[in-house]
């Protein structure tokens, strides 16, 4: 899972190219934002990836506990209103960062992490609540396909916290107020495919009867 | 002719006084010597890296394949045994498909694309670094394996149940398959930032539809990998958590569906054969227009047949699993569908064949391959519409027919095309040219030893002689023309002749280095914008940025046509090049090398160690990776101007990168 924080972590701090670099592009969208957005492509596969699985395993639950036995929607759904509220800070950050105004990108950069966090922490509980239900990781192929699927979007959220975290200290040591808006935005292109992500797999897994 | 000594007409600053990131590496300087290859981000230098790497996986897989058919040549084989001879045909073609072919075609991109389309580098040089350091970890993770308790024995495509621990209680599969992960990764990254690259660096005037062919092919190949690695990606996770942490994702006796590995392995896998084969399409695509003194017929045709090729290669990987009982109603579409992919396959045929009509034909080495290619590749594109057939495939299903088959479109195909490429672009990368006639007995031994390895397995395969038997016997060996005994050993004789043809070309790079003929500035008449440069290029491609008016620019400079139509010569390259020295950029600023690609690459086969050893290892490797990606984060891509010395004032300095 540390190998998708590498490639986070290398598609997405090569930011410092457009400071220098010929803006001049053939298409007028810029190298980062360009690959940002292939990178999302790719992340499109590996999300379809687990789905496909899950949505195979879903049924076979073995001798372990059912999804319906286990899962607490009003539980989720609340962590999953969290998720998508960070969103909109997200944009408002992004907003922030396009007027030049580092002081509020800062403020709703901050805010969104928390909200990640939030969410990740309420993920950490669930685990651990299903676990002591008795749905450990080798349980079932349904237990096994449901860590897996949901472990590697909390991984994807845990990195944007950290993206998050990172280009709010990178910006305290940049001069110039306003020159880390692409950074904030490339960030904010990969949040927001993580949320939507995240709609998919909520409808699927928690919604969606098995 | 000779090289033309031009005095360097452009200012190549490197930064001299670098400023530190991290507070404690300070940026790498050197311009010579070993720091200046394992911490360069230029291009062409990672570019040569790539290739020599794979060149040198390409030595190992064959020697195991020179094993696997000496284990083959005699009855009651004796050379390997039979948990050995599992470990070495799975091996063999794991280097060949992702330690030699995809590298070499990616070392060939990293080289050519930036100078085909008229740009100084690619779009992320770190991540390129980066890449290759990954490949190169990953490469080597997969073959520690032979030294510590045997490598990965289930074959390529790493079936379950054979992929699981009670098939296969070594570590070799948790090697594999991790290995493949950080491997994976260089192809990722290395896919971003090529189509970035293309997408995004192209010269004034290049419009998609003026790139040359290798590019195009290159940016369908790379599409195709962004979007087929993370199908594998899940794949080798779920193998890895099945292996290393309880999870039953392949166990039938667990309930589990062993076709979703099929599934998701030939999802990756059937892209991955186009991904291996297009680039070879696009080097000879530049070759046989050159030694035809002719166009490309068709060139949109063969532009938009390659893309074809990448669209409906999506919709065919369930081919490789008519034996498995899909049903009749995925068994017709997925028939209907891989007889539907050899026309976009044929059209391109057609297209060589009819570029070759009526041109003078040059018969080079690198014209030679590429005719080799046309012919090996089109026989083995029928064997493969012969599996296209599902209740024909049925019979052929695991027999070494389908080896017969893939071996043709793999080596007749892609590794021919590869070989054309090295003597074709050989002037461009080190300005001297490969001896033309060693180059002949290489084609020539290499043509004779494939058909001699590969053809006679067609025969095998028909008679049933099932594909991965270790051994086989005497009595067995069956009489007059379809004796089993006889073409087996026929084949061993085939694959001797086929090694001692590589060998010569292993002969002929080092007779080149010695005492090769210098280059001219254009050998081979050449119409592509990578030969509007000097052999080898300077470290920024171009003087200054050509503005591009025409599909193979550098021809149409120096030949224009004349009252009557016909296409006469008007500059010679050295006047050409001139024109571009004369509006040389005055400062131009590279990317800068640095630490931290290698850094971060170093971290993921300490991870993947700890995987499967012990988890605190792994955490060591992720601290390795944060650290070098903070150090990255935090580092210009390009130092500051006033890094270099003398600091740079003035306003014209060009930025790359």
């Amino acid at each position: 899972m540390w190998f998708t924080l590498a490639e986070h972590a290398v598609v997405t701090t090569e930011e410092h190219d457009t400071e220098h670099g010929d803006h001049h592009t053939s298409t007028g969208l810029s190298n980062n934002k360009l690959g940002m957005w292939l990178f999302l492509g790719s992340e499109c596969l590996l999300f379809g990836g687990l789905i496909s699985t899950y949505m195979l395993y879903r049924g076979r639950v073995g001798e372990g506990p059912r999804p319906s036995q286990i899962f607490d929607i009003p539980f989720t759904s609340v962590s999953s209103f969290v998720l998508l509220m960070s969103s909109l800070t997200m944009v408002l950050a992004v907003s922030a960062a396009h007027k030049g105004d580092d002081r509020n990108t800062n403020l709703w950069i901050t805010i969104t992490a928390l909200l990640g966090a939030t969410f990740v922490g309420g993920q950490v509980y669930e685990f651990t609540a299903f676990y002591n239900e008795g749905l450990g990781f080798s349980t079932s192929l349904f237990s096994s396909s449901f860590y897996v699927l949901t472990g590697f979007h909390g991984v994807h959220v845990t990195v944007g916290i950290i993206m998050l975290m990172s280009i709010v200290g990178i910006m305290k040591r940049s001069k110039t107020p306003g020159s880390k808006a692409e950074t904030v935005e490339m960030i904010g292109l990969y949040w927001h495919f993580v949320d939507v992500v995240w709609i998919i797999i909520f409808t699927l897994i928690y919604l969606v009867p098995a | 002719m000779a090289i033309i000594e031009r005095p360097p007409s452009t200012e190549v600053a490197t930064p001299a006084t670098p400023s530190s990131s991290l507070g404690a590496l300070k940026r790498p300087v050197s311009t010579t010597g070993w720091k200046s290859w394992v911490f360069t981000v230029d291009h062409k230098k990672l570019g040569i890296m790539y290739s020599a790497t794979a060149l040198f996986f390409f030595i190992v897989g064959g020697l195991e394949a020179v094993l696997i058919r000496l284990q083959l040549a005699a009855p009651n084989g004796k050379v390997l045994n039979a948990d050995l001879y599992n470990q070495m045909f799975t091996m063999h073609a794991t280097t060949m498909v992702f330690l030699f072919v995809m590298p070499m075609a990616a070392g060939l991109a990293n080289y050519f694309i930036p100078l085909q389309i008229g740009a100084r580098d690619v779009a992320f040089p770190r991540i390129n670094a980066f890449g290759f350091w990954a490949f190169l970890f990953g490469g080597i993770f997969i073959n520690l394996s032979w030294f510590m308790g045997g490598a990965a024995d289930g074959g390529w495509f790493m079936y379950a149940p054979n992929s699981g621990p009670v098939f296969s209680p070594s570590h070799g599969i948790d090697f594999w398959a991790l290995g493949l992960q950080i491997t994976g990764i260089a192809s990722l990254t290395g896919a971003v930032n090529l189509i970035t690259t293309v997408l995004n660096m192209r010269a004034p005037g290049m419009k998609l539809m003026r790139m040359p062919i290798f590019t195009w092919m290159q940016l369908v190949v790379q599409f195709l990998l962004l979007f087929a690695v993370p199908v594998i990606t899940v794949a080798l996770f779920l193998l890895s958590f099945q292996r290393n942490f309880g999870a039953t994702f392949f166990d039938v006796a667990a309930g589990a569906d062993p076709l979703l590995w099929q599934h998701l392995f030939w999802i990756f896998g059937h892209p991955e054969v186009y991904i291996l084969i297009l680039p070879s399409f696009g080097v000879i695509s530049e070759v046989l227009p050159v030694f035809s003194r002719k166009p490309l017929f068709g060139y949109p045709f063969v532009v938009f047949s390659g893309a074809a090729i990448g669209f409906v290669g999506w919709g065919v990987w369930a081919h490789h699993m008519f034996a498995s009982g899909l049903g009749p109603v995925s068994v017709a579409v997925f028939s209907v569908a891989t007889m539907a992919i050899a026309v976009p396959t044929g059209v391109k045929v057609v297209n060589w064949t009819m570029t070759l009509w009526g041109g003078k034909l040059e018969f080079t080495a690198a014209m030679k391959f590429a005719i080799g290619l046309i012919v090996l590749f089109t026989i083995g594109g029928l064997s493969g519409v012969t599996h296209s057939v599902a209740p024909s495939d049925t019979q052929q299903t695991d027999t070494y027919y389908i080896v017969a088959h893939f071996h043709y479109v793999l080596f007749g195909g892609a590794i021919f095309g590869l070989f054309s490429g090295f003597y074709y672009w050989w002037p461009k990368v080190f300005g001297k040219l490969l001896n033309e006639k060693l180059g002949t007995w290489n084609f020539w031994l290499m043509v004779i030893g494939m058909n001699m390895t590969f053809g006679p397995m067609h025969i095998l395969g028909l008679q049933g002689q099932p594909r991965r038997m270790y051994v086989w016997t005497e009595q067995r060996a069956g009489e007059g023309f379809f004796n089993l005994g006889f073409w087996n050993t026929f084949a061993s004789i085939g694959s001797l002749i086929l090694t001692v043809g590589v060998l010569l070309f292993l002969i002929n790079i080092v007779i080149t280095a010695r005492n090769g003929k210098i280059a001219p500035l254009d050998p081979w008449n050449a119409r592509s914008l990578e030969w509007m440069t000097s052999n080898p290029p300077k470290e920024h491609n171009f003087d200054s940025i050509p503005t591009v008016s025409h599909l193979d620019e550098f021809f149409h400079r120096k030949y224009q046509e004349d009252a009557n139509g016909q296409m006469v010569q008007v500059k010679t390259a050295e006047q050409v090049l001139k024109e571009l020295e004369d509006n040389a950029d005055a400062h131009i600023h590279m990317p800068s090398p640095s630490y931290w690609p290698i850094v971060i690459a170093l971290g993921l086969p300490v991870i993947a160690f700890g995987m499967i050893y012990s988890i605190p290892i792994a955490l060591v490797g992720g601290v390795i990776v944060l650290f070098g990606t903070y150090g990255w984060a935090i580092e210009p891509s390009t130092a500051p101007d006033d890094d270099f010395d003398p600091p740079t004032t003035t306003k014209d300095v060009v930025h790359v990168g």
